[in-house]
């Protein structure tokens, strides 16, 4: 079997020698070994003895038990939870928590997202969730779609979510995602991120954050149109690359409508704020 | 010299030296009792646990007869070897005998040579071995090969070595690391610069503009900035994780190879590491390398080479002075280094050098013609002197991109790549050092097949830094079909790097025999390194019925996909398949 099997593999080298060693010849300056006469063969080609056919050749399987077998599963899912902000502030009404948290389980395609940020001040919870399917669509960016829900003080709001979140040029890491809600409501949102290296472990990350409301939601304390930013300027220390804690500064401030119902309250539209906290992530 | 540590102590006391021969081919085997030698033609190997403190802190290894690396396991050209591999631990194992040219179902690689060995059983490994020189062999599961089961693998040379020497010693390579690979690979996929921590920072800003001024230095970071690429992106795995091993000794252990004055002594290389590349020399010594993967090449005298991961490179050195000579094995990214030391007696070392700067990848490596514009830039200049670049026959051809990379997964294409195997590559280019290039190998008695190719296929290393995935022509494993090659047909294989890292790429079964620009045959070897935005071309001749895994061989590219499947056999259903390997 093995030699029958390997006779048409010995004529076409031969063939194939006979036939090229003329132009081989021109061209090979290294080959000092090379034959004098076409029926000898180079020292290599002398020494290589082809192997035989495998005695127990694999049949075929199914994918799922390839990928058992090598133990080598590049659809593998992972999964990864995030805090980018735990941090506590110090704003004008007194000490608040505040959290910036993503979760994500998925494969290199499609994805799961959980995210939350909100505030915990005088024992009142205010903030959102948003679970989101994440689609990669071009290399740097994927879609995001799904629901999102904000809940306070005033009457909790639940939304349809859509949007994009990706790498931008020049690494600055964005989202942008917009909201239909109930009784016409729409909001949008979005936040762009940077991290600059100071050193390896010193790192400083300005980020941007807007928001804006089709519709006044004056029991939330909204005013339609651009209501909300802030800029924030964290320096972190990464004692472990998943662990860092920082400090920093907010200047957040509110705008148009939302701004007024701020200042009916007494309260002022704009406001700095010193933030300590911890990033991490697992 | 440094004072030894009572960790250090540990960890040489733990380790030895596989010690091939002394005196003109007097076999001084096992002067170790924990490092050993095996020769014969039957073998018995035991995969399984032990403990492990490479680091001060105690880790379980995988290991071949409670070694790492496992056992130097010695054959004879021409002898028919038998190997009954158990397997102790509770994962299926396998071994792969890398670059051994034998019958598919002795490869060793689980789901395409056979079904890997079970955990409590056994498998029995037999093949004629046809070749001689340095190879190695190693675990094709999971993570396996990370975490310890590698070890060297030494042929005599039937009538004895073309370059004999006085003293042989081999020298292997490897990465430790007491981080659980799974953790490691996990990482990679959420942040893949996390093990990176030779980053540009404001400091090297401020240098650059004190250096180059405001706007070069602007320029060159908003070249880098909209591609969204980093150029300090050398080592996905750094010496953050790793420890590098010399022989399985830590630098601190320093393996140590004796030799006498006026002797000539071998030192065979083996890269057995998982993720890294070493740049190796020894200062004061130069090496002569007569042998890459196992094949004699005609001797080049130079000071340093670069080893990729499952390569293997045989140089001789003529220690003239009586001394002892560091032998150094830096990671290309400057994050560690393996050492040891050739010494006339035991007990000397001498002065380790210091790392060499931190690479920076340049527009160059990333295929734009625009190589002016980066630090290293010179690797161009003295290319276009070079002989090599002028009958090339194309210099600056647009290469095709297979519809397959019309993908999210992938972050960079090259259009125009980088031809030529004379760039030492990132971070050894103008280093003052006589650098070994691919240009400079060539084997020693040709081809083993002089037939022209019959056709081409091209394939583009893929990938995507920030995400981790990496693949051939944009699909992973999983997506793509085996590639089929003809039984008894030559062909060629192009090679065109459409990423930023350097990937060593292994055909099992077969040889990978290297083309100059021209297409003249340059070098035969089993694994061959594909630079940043580089084409390189090989001829193969399909000799080898069966299933074959063809791979990067960075074990957390091939695990995240760069990965395929060749499939050799005689008949139709091969020819339709297109230039790239997709069925048309």
């Amino acid at each position: 079997m093995s030699v029958l099997g390997k006779l048409p593999v010995a004529l076409a080298m031969f063939a194939g020698a006979v036939t090229s060693l003329g132009a081989q010849e021109q061209h090979d300056h290294h080959a000092h070994h090379h034959a004098q006469h076409p029926d000898e063969r180079t020292e290599s080609e002398r020494a290589h003895v082809p192997p035989d056919p495998p005695q127990h050749p694999m049949g075929d399987m199914s994918a799922k038990e390839m990928v058992e077998m090598m133990d080598m599963d590049d659809a593998a899912l992972f999964g990864m939870v995030a805090f980018d902000q735990f941090e506590w502030r110090d704003t004008e009404g007194g000490d608040a928590l505040f959290w910036d948290g993503r979760a994500w389980l998925g494969n290199d395609y499609d994805k799961a997202w959980l995210k939350s940020e909100g505030e915990r001040f005088d024992g009142d919870y205010q903030g959102s969730a948003e679970l989101l399917w994440d689609r990669v669509f071009s290399r740097w960016w994927s879609l995001q779609a799904g629901v999102a829900h904000d809940f306070g003080e005033g009457p909790s709001r639940t939304w349809a979510a859509f949007g994009v979140q990706g790498l931008a040029p020049y690494w600055f890491e964005i989202e942008a995602l917009a909201y239909l809600g109930e009784q016409g409501r729409s909001a949008a949102r979005f936040s762009a991120e940077y991290e600059m290296f100071l050193t390896q472990r010193w790192i400083l990350q300005p980020k941007l954050e807007v928001e804006l409301y089709g519709k006044d939601d004056p029991g939330n304390g909204i005013g339609s149109g651009f209501s909300d930013g802030q800029l924030g300027l964290r320096l972190r220390y990464e004692i472990r690359r998943e662990f860092a804690p920082y400090l920093g500064v907010v200047w957040s401030r509110k705008f148009g409508e939302t701004a007024e119902l701020v200042r009916e309250q007494g309260d002022d539209a704009a406001e700095l704020q010193f933030v300590a906290g911890l990033r991490a992530w697992f | 010299m440094p004072q030894l540590s009572r960790r250090s102590f540990l960890q040489s006391a733990g380790a030895g030296l596989f010690v091939l021969g002394a005196s003109a081919g007097r076999d001084l085997w096992a002067q170790n009792p924990t490092q050993t030698v095996l020769t014969g033609n039957h073998f018995d190997l035991q995969i399984g646990e032990a403990p492990f403190n490479f680091t001060g802190n105690k880790r379980i290894g995988t290991v071949v007869n409670g070694q790492i690396p496992g056992p130097l396991l010695r054959w004879r050209e021409g002898e028919t070897v038998t190997l009954r591999v158990s397997n102790r631990l509770a994962a299926r194992s396998s071994i792969h005998w890398h670059g051994m040219i034998l019958p598919a179902d002795m490869d060793g690689v689980p789901g395409l040579s056979f079904a890997g060995i079970p955990s409590g059983g056994d498998y029995l490994y037999r093949f004629k071995v046809n070749q001689h020189g340095t190879y190695w062999y190693h675990a094709h599961s999971r993570f396996q090969e990370q975490t310890g089961l590698y070890g060297p693998i030494v042929i005599e040379r039937r009538g004895g070595e073309r370059f004999p020497t006085e003293r042989d010693y081999v020298v292997m390579l490897s990465d430790w690391t007491d981080l659980d690979p799974e953790r490691i690979f996990s990482v990679l996929k959420k942040h893949s610069d996390y093990y990176n921590f030779g980053r540009r920072t404001a400091r090297d800003l401020l240098a650059d503009v004190r250096k180059k001024g405001w706007s070069q230095t602007l320029a060159d970071r908003r070249m880098w900035g909209e591609m969204r690429m980093n150029p300090t992106d050398i080592l996905d795995v750094s010496g953050y994780a790793y420890t590098y091993l010399m022989n399985g000794i830590t630098p601190t252990g320093n393996w140590t190879g004796v030799f006498s004055h006026g002797e000539k002594v071998r030192l065979r290389f083996i890269n057995g590491s998982s993720m890294s590349f070493f740049d190796v020399r020894i200062p004061g010594l130069k090496l002569t390398v007569v042998a890459t993967d196992g094949v004699d090449v005609e001797p080049v005298s130079v000071d340093e080479f670069r080893i990729g991961a499952a390569e293997t490179y045989d140089v001789i050195v003529e220690p003239k002075d009586d001394r002892a000579y560091t032998i150094f094995a830096q990671a290309t990214d400057r994050s560690g280094y393996a050492r040891g030391t050739l010494t006339p007696s035991p007990g000397l070392a001498a002065e380790i050098p210091p790392l060499d700067p931190r690479p920076l990848l340049t527009m160059g490596d990333m295929g734009h013609g625009d190589h002016g514009s980066s630090d290293a830039a010179p690797m161009d200049h003295s290319r276009m002197d070079h002989g090599q670049m002028n009958h090339a026959p194309a210099a600056s051809a647009k290469v095709e991109h297979p519809s397959t990379e019309r993908t999210p997964l992938i972050d960079m294409q090259v259009d125009q790549p980088n031809i030529g195997l004379d760039d030492p590559g990132p971070g050894l280019r103008n280093n003052g050092r006589r650098v070994l290039t691919y240009a400079d190998l060539h084997t020693v008695g040709g081809p083993i097949d002089r037939r022209a190719p019959g056709r081409d296929i091209q394939l583009h290393l893929t990938g995507h830094m920030e995400r981790f995935v990496w693949s051939f022509n944009g699909q992973k494993f999983s997506e793509a079909e085996p590639l089929k090659f003809r039984y008894g047909e030559r062909l060629r294989i192009t090679l065109v790097n459409d990423s930023m890292m350097t990937h060593p790429i292994h055909l099992h079964g077969m040889w990978s025999e290297l083309e100059d620009a021209s297409g003249n045959f340059q070098v035969r070897k089993h694994t061959v390194n594909v630079q940043p935005a580089q084409k390189l071309s090989y001829a193969v001749t399909a000799d080898a019925m069966g299933r074959w895994a063809y791979h990067c061989h960075l074990l957390y590219h091939m695990e995240a996909g760069m990965f395929r499947e060749v499939h050799v056999e005689s008949g139709e259903g091969v020819a339709q398949q297109g230039a790239n390997g997709a069925h048309s």
